[in-house]
């Protein structure tokens, strides 16, 4: 969680100097999701999310020079340097991107849970989205097909209470947002997104639930960005109030659980502090690791359009990029 | 050879491809228990069980995204929409994931997925039914594009599909599924995507075309030929990667070109064409291009509104003696 926390702050800072572009959604906030849920996976089962992804990426193991690479765009990037904040992939991993379309990966993660039953496997997919994706079609009719056919996939809605900068209560007639698994025959669990035992222990049931019996389960986190939906806007100010943000912020996860380790003798002060410099010290080290990496040759832009044997995937000049024949 | 119908010829395909390799399977509305809406997957159920053979819900967007992650992780998903009307609602799939998910990853996550079925327009089934989708495919990269317009390139152009490692668009013809032809029936034979074939050759004229329209330029080639002008009817095949060598060869040999396609004029596939023409054969042209397409309406319902809309045969050859100077 320190790491995930010390990492994106120095991406935050990053993209303030201009050395990370485009679209960046930070996780801060959210990072008991990640851990709690990430302990519980085999390394053969897949996880697939939406553009707030680099927490969870990291919580998955990917390192942070290659995710710090990537939103750097540099060539040692996890997509290269061709994917960028949006769209971290590592099939090392199985971790499954990094999907930029609300709800679109949705039925993605039940076309895995299909793959993983007509192999007759017991991997999961874990699916993450944020609450308001359950208002887009793709949410609904994923859920019914994996319901449907008894697929092992666990959807995870990381309920934060805004998509984008609209408040829950102005978008979604059912706020209790779990209450959408009955209409798939579904079981739904709300669990504190803040917790990271909570978080373990709940995901951790439905996880098997998906691995033994294959049945998809709808996972309700509620939790916190303690940031803006994206570097774009500020983290309170226009749609959300500074006090209610304030308020959430007194729930930090890790504030939670350092204080729970401390009283349960688990942890000493001592130990977070170096936890902590090292979460740092590691942070400056991607940053200093993207900052010096090559960026992505010329004749990358190419590359990878299509999958073909060397010769039909041929480089084509750099000076024709973009000029046709 | 075999003779046999465009729709046998798919079922074959699909057939032998789905005994070749485990990791096929045929999804979509219809597909299983009914035999396919237009019964190009008939008696697979029967042979191949409910695992390989899926039945979705009505529920386009899903089941295309349902086959982006099946292909994630290694599967071989045909996606069967059952016209390619309704895959509107499953664009986001298509384009965004599986046009993408390629180049996103950096190659970590191949597409090895075909979306398939009948495109453009019957007979009086109006506006909502009747559209031909080439262009908006074509457009994309990270998508290959096929549109046959015979039974042998319908079996050989799906199997190649389905083996090929990157999304595959295969745009079939409704009305073509009755016409018959000469099919091999060695399972080994696929038609190579992105490789045109000189369905006729003359030397007057060229008309370049694809998919249905085949049947129209070959029947105006007859028309034309009776009246002494013998033309060269080049078969794309392939819209995307595009043969242009093809037409390029057969460009210089005639010195003038007709475009034939099912969907609109504007941003069409026959813009590319003559954009490709302008640029490599401008020495070699005795006349400007000429396209031949869908009136630029919806389609309407009215059987002689709808046959005012569509290009056909009359239109072509009016089109090819229009580009060789000849008065009616």
């Amino acid at each position: 969680m320190l790491m995930q926390r010390r990492f994106e702050e120095r991406a935050a800072e990053a993209y303030a100097i201009g050395k990370i572009g485009g679209f960046c959604h930070l996780y801060i906030g959210q990072e008991a999701v990640s851990t709690g849920t990430m302990a519980l996976l085999r390394p053969d089962d897949y996880v697939i999310t939406a553009y707030r992804d680099h927490g969870l990426a990291l919580a998955r193991g990917m390192t942070e020079r290659e995710v710090m690479a990537e939103l750097f765009g540099r060539a040692a990037g996890c997509s290269g340097g061709k994917g960028g904040s949006m769209h971290l992939f590592d099939r090392k991993l199985n971790f499954l991107g990094g999907h930029g379309i609300v709800g679109g990966h949705i039925p993605i993660a039940t076309g895995v849970g299909f793959a993983i039953k007509y192999r007759g496997g017991d991997q999961v997919c874990i699916c993450f989205f944020g609450e308001a994706a359950v208002n887009i079609g793709a949410f609904h009719e994923a859920l019914n097909m994996a319901s449907l056919w008894n697929l092992p996939v666990v959807f995870v809605i990381e309920n934060n209470r805004y998509g984008m900068g609209t408040a829950i209560g102005r978008s979604t007639a059912q706020q209790d947002v779990v209450q959408r698994a009955a209409s798939y025959a579904m079981t739904g669990v709300s669990v504190d997104g803040q917790d990271v035992y909570a978080v373990h222990n709940d995901i951790g049931v439905a996880i098997e639930r998906a691995r033994k019996e294959h049945r998809p389960t709808l996972v309700e986190v509620r939790t916190t960005r303690f940031m803006g939906h994206s570097m774009s806007d500020a983290a309170s100010g226009t749609y959300r109030s500074k006090e209610e943000l304030d308020e959430s912020m007194q729930r930090d996860p890790i504030v939670l659980l350092k204080t729970k380790m401390l009283s349960e003798g688990m942890l000493t002060e001592d130990e977070y502090k170096k936890m902590d410099d090292e979460a740092k010290a590691s942070a400056q080290d991607s940053w200093d690791f993207a900052d010096a990496a090559p960026e992505p040759a010329p004749e990358e832009l190419f590359t990878h359009v299509l999958n073909e044997s060397p010769e039909s995937n041929a480089p084509v000049e750099p000076e024709l990029a973009g000029v046709a024949r | 050879m075999t003779i046999m119908t465009y729709r046998d010829a798919l079922n074959q395909a699909l057939r032998e491809e789905l005994k070749r390799d485990e990791s096929v399977f045929l999804m979509g509305e219809e597909v299983a228990e009914y035999n396919g809406a237009y019964k190009v997957s008939r008696g697979l159920l029967d042979e191949f069980g409910p695992k390989r053979i899926v039945d979705t819900p009505i529920t386009e967007l899903g089941f295309a995204g349902v086959g982006v992650g099946a292909a994630m992780v290694g599967l071989r998903p045909v996606i069967e929409f059952m016209t390619w009307n309704f895959a509107l609602l499953a664009t986001d799939q298509v384009v965004n994931a599986a046009a993408k998910m390629s180049y996103m990853s950096n190659g970590q996550f191949p597409m090895p997925m075909v979306f398939r079925g009948p495109n453009g327009a019957a007979l009086q089934l109006a506006a909502q039914h009747s559209q031909a989708w080439d262009s908006w495919y074509a457009h994309i990269p990270g998508l290959k594009v096929v549109s046959p317009g015979t039974p042998a390139d319908a079996k050989g152009l799906l199997k190649a599909a389905i083996r090929d490692n990157n999304p595959v668009i295969v745009l079939e013809g409704e009305m073509l599924y009755n016409t018959k032809g000469e099919v091999d029936e060695n399972p080994d034979l696929i038609v190579p995507i992105g490789k045109a074939e000189l369905k006729r050759e003359g030397d007057k004229c060229t008309i370049v075309t694809y998919g249905k329209m085949v049947l129209v330029a070959l029947k105006a080639a007859d028309q034309l030929a009776k009246e002494g002008v013998n033309v060269d009817v080049l078969d794309l095949r392939t819209i995307r990667p595009m043969d242009i060598d093809a037409i390029a060869n057969s460009v210089a040999k005639t010195n003038r070109a007709v475009v034939v396609e099912e969907g609109w004029e504007m941003c069409g596939v026959g813009a590319q064409v003559v954009d490709f023409i302008q640029r490599e054969c401008f020495d070699d042209l005795d006349a400007p291009v000429v396209r031949v397409h869908q009136a630029d309406v919806p389609m309407p319902y009215a059987k002689n509104l709808e046959k005012l809309a569509k290009p056909d045969t009359a239109k072509t050859v009016a089109a090819v003696k229009r580009v060789m100077y000849l008065g009616d």
